[in-house]
């Protein structure tokens, strides 16, 4: 079973909520923590896991040998990422732009431009208890975040079945937050309920019908103000599956990497109803 | 002209609180000039719900074109999908679906496909907007769900806003930003005149913020860093002065964790009100951001 944790808006709790419930889970299920916010990846700090292993998240670049160019331009005229640019015989390529589709290396007629692996990011995996961790971690200046994101779920994939694996999303709506969600049994919109909570949650909830994915509503910061939060869940069909209320006691716990979960019972007693609740949802009971 | 960005790594730390706040300020400091304001957040805009713009334009943004297939002229060779490395194009026993969702809009399988029966189509992949504000005018957008190419949309909302204050003579655009280190936030960041790192004290702030720090450093942007709601913890926000002191980066201002804010908040509303002279006490948060406004206005030598 694969949940995925997504906001729309950032700072609403994804983490909290991910961690969290992973922690309450692990003495009952096998669970699996994947990190797919690459950008700024922050599970770890709560989970605090071994460092197993690492891989190099590699995009596929082009390398024009010049000698053997004929200056047809072909490669400048397909790349729709305007990542290669020829000049003459001269070839000038943009990195940092390529998507790594293949295309200039696969047209170009006279075989002069080759492909090498481009680092943009790392996969890294380990354990904290009996919950395995897999992160990615994007490099620096690297714009790319999807074929990270891909490369978490694909390291998890096979090493999980049969587990819950628990999916970090980034926040947003964009591709990276459709890689990451993408695939998932069922995904929760962590919101908060404030205009800004509601504004963004409907966003997430357009993208969530469009995957075609299972989903229900975590409202985090309850008792903050209403927002029109509850209406919009109602008049939408949509569930809320728990409810994490406002509380300055919380906020001190996460600020300093702490589980809420081990100081706070009332907390535990949440997210197993959650979980009981979305196993409910996802008619796996 | 100066360009002002706000950002932050992490969500939520309070980047769009402050930028509402900086439009009523700007409207003070500048009474008889246009400020301009941008939402580069075009994943999950937000600042329209503080500064309530009235729409004036509306204008489509295409991002890349995508693969769609005339089964008319298919013959299921397979090829396309072979080349596909984003796994958008599927085999089925009768025909070949392309996904829109997974296509990136390479074209690699339009221009392999030997009986030209993929055409690639111009798709709507969001909106951006031209609006009216009691503070000025403001350039926001709406990528479309489930898009790419949210850097390219990052970048018509910042050709505009440049083009209004162009055209109207402004001294300052103020950008709020997106969250990551990611290609929206790279094409919000690039030229821009000052970058203010809205941090919390947190582990995932700090951690956030020095990712983000590292990413502005290779841009060579001047960056100053502002923590939220610092009284949170006091150990991490002195973490974060002492990293900022390592790196020479200014910190440029503090600001108190205000229940005056969270109210401001539910309802959508500034945390400085917009009519300034009211003089109504103003909260501990709304002084802080006061201190800070004055702060960038001095950097940005305004």
């Amino acid at each position: 079973m694969i949940i995925s944790i997504a906001s729309g808006k950032g700072g609403t709790g994804k983490t909290t909520v991910a961690v969290n419930l992973a922690l309450t889970l692990m003495e009952t299920e096998s669970v699996y923590l994947l990190d797919c916010d690459v950008e700024e990846p922050n599970a770890h700090l709560f989970l605090r896991p071994r460092l197993e292993g690492s891989a190099k998240v590699t995009v596929p670049v082009p390398i024009v040998d010049e000698e053997q160019c004929n200056e047809c331009g072909r490669c400048g005229e397909t790349c729709a990422f305007n990542a290669i640019l020829p000049l003459g015989k001269h070839v000038l390529t943009f990195h940092e732009l390529c998507h790594g589709c293949g295309g200039c290396a696969l047209l170009c007629p006279t075989g002069a431009i080759r492909e090498e692996p481009l680092e943009i990011g790392v996969v890294e995996w380990g354990h904290a208890g009996s919950i395995s961790h897999i992160h990615g971690r994007l490099k620096i200046g690297s714009p790319l975040a999807p074929p990270v994101v891909r490369a978490v779920k694909k390291h998890a994939q096979n090493r999980s079945l049969g587990a819950v694996s628990i999916i970090d999303a980034p926040p947003g709506t964009s591709c990276p937050v459709v890689a990451s969600v993408s695939g998932s049994d069922f995904c929760l919109l962590v919101t908060e309920p404030t205009p800004f909570g509601l504004h963004d949650l409907t966003l997430a909830v357009d993208m969530v019908r469009e995957l075609g994915v299972n989903f229900g509503v975590v409202i985090n910061r309850a008792g903050l103000g209403n927002g029109g939060l509850v209406d919009y869940c109602r008049a939408e069909n949509i569930p809320i599956l728990a409810r994490i209320p406002f509380d300055r006691k919380y906020a001190k716990c996460y600020a300093k990497g702490g589980r809420l979960i081990e100081e706070f019972p009332e907390i535990r007693k949440i997210l197993q109803d959650l979980w009981h609740a979305v196993c409910v949802s996802a008619e796996r009971v | 002209m100066k360009e002002l960005l706000v950002i932050s790594g992490k969500g939520g730390t309070g980047k769009t609180t402050i930028v509402g706040a900086f439009a009523g300020l700007a409207k003070d400091s500048f009474p008889c000039e246009t400020t301009v304001l941008a939402d580069c957040d075009v994943d999950a805009a937000d600042l329209h719900l503080i500064l309530k713009p009235s729409v004036r334009r509306t204008n489509e943004f295409f991002g890349l074109k995508k693969a769609t297939i005339d089964p008319a002229k298919c013959d299921n060779c397979g090829e396309c999908a072979k080349v596909c490395r984003f796994d958008a194009i599927a085999m089925h026993e009768e025909s070949i679906k392309i996904e829109p969702v997974s296509c990136e809009g390479c074209a690699v399988c339009f221009h392999i496909c030997p009986s030209q029966a993929i055409n690639m189509k111009d798709v709507i992949a969001g909106h951006w907007f031209v609006s009216d504000t009691i503070y000025g005018p403001l350039v926001h957008a709406k990528l479309g769900v489930a898009e790419e190419n949210s850097g390219k949309l990052v970048m018509e909302v910042r050709r505009e806003a440049r083009r209004i204050a162009e055209t109207r003579g402004s001294r300052l655009i103020i950008c709020d930003g997106p969250p990551g280190v990611g290609c929206p936030v790279i094409s919000s960041m690039s030229g821009v005149d000052l970058a203010l790192i809205v941090t919390e004290p947190t582990i995932a702030g700090v951690h956030d913020m020095e990712r983000l720090y590292t990413l502005a450093n290779g841009f060579d942007v001047e960056v100053v860093v502002c923590i939220n709601k610092y009284d949170l913890d006091y150990k991490i926000s002195r973490d974060i002065r002492e990293f900022c002191r390592t790196h020479d980066i200014d910190m440029v201002g503090r600001i108190p964790f205000d229940e005056e804010v969270v109210k401001a908040l539910v309802k959508g509303e500034p945390i400085i009100s917009p009519d300034l002279t009211s003089g109504k006490s103003e909260s501990p948060a709304a002084n802080a951001t006061r201190q800070l406004w004055a702060e960038i206005l001095n950097r940005l030598s305004l």
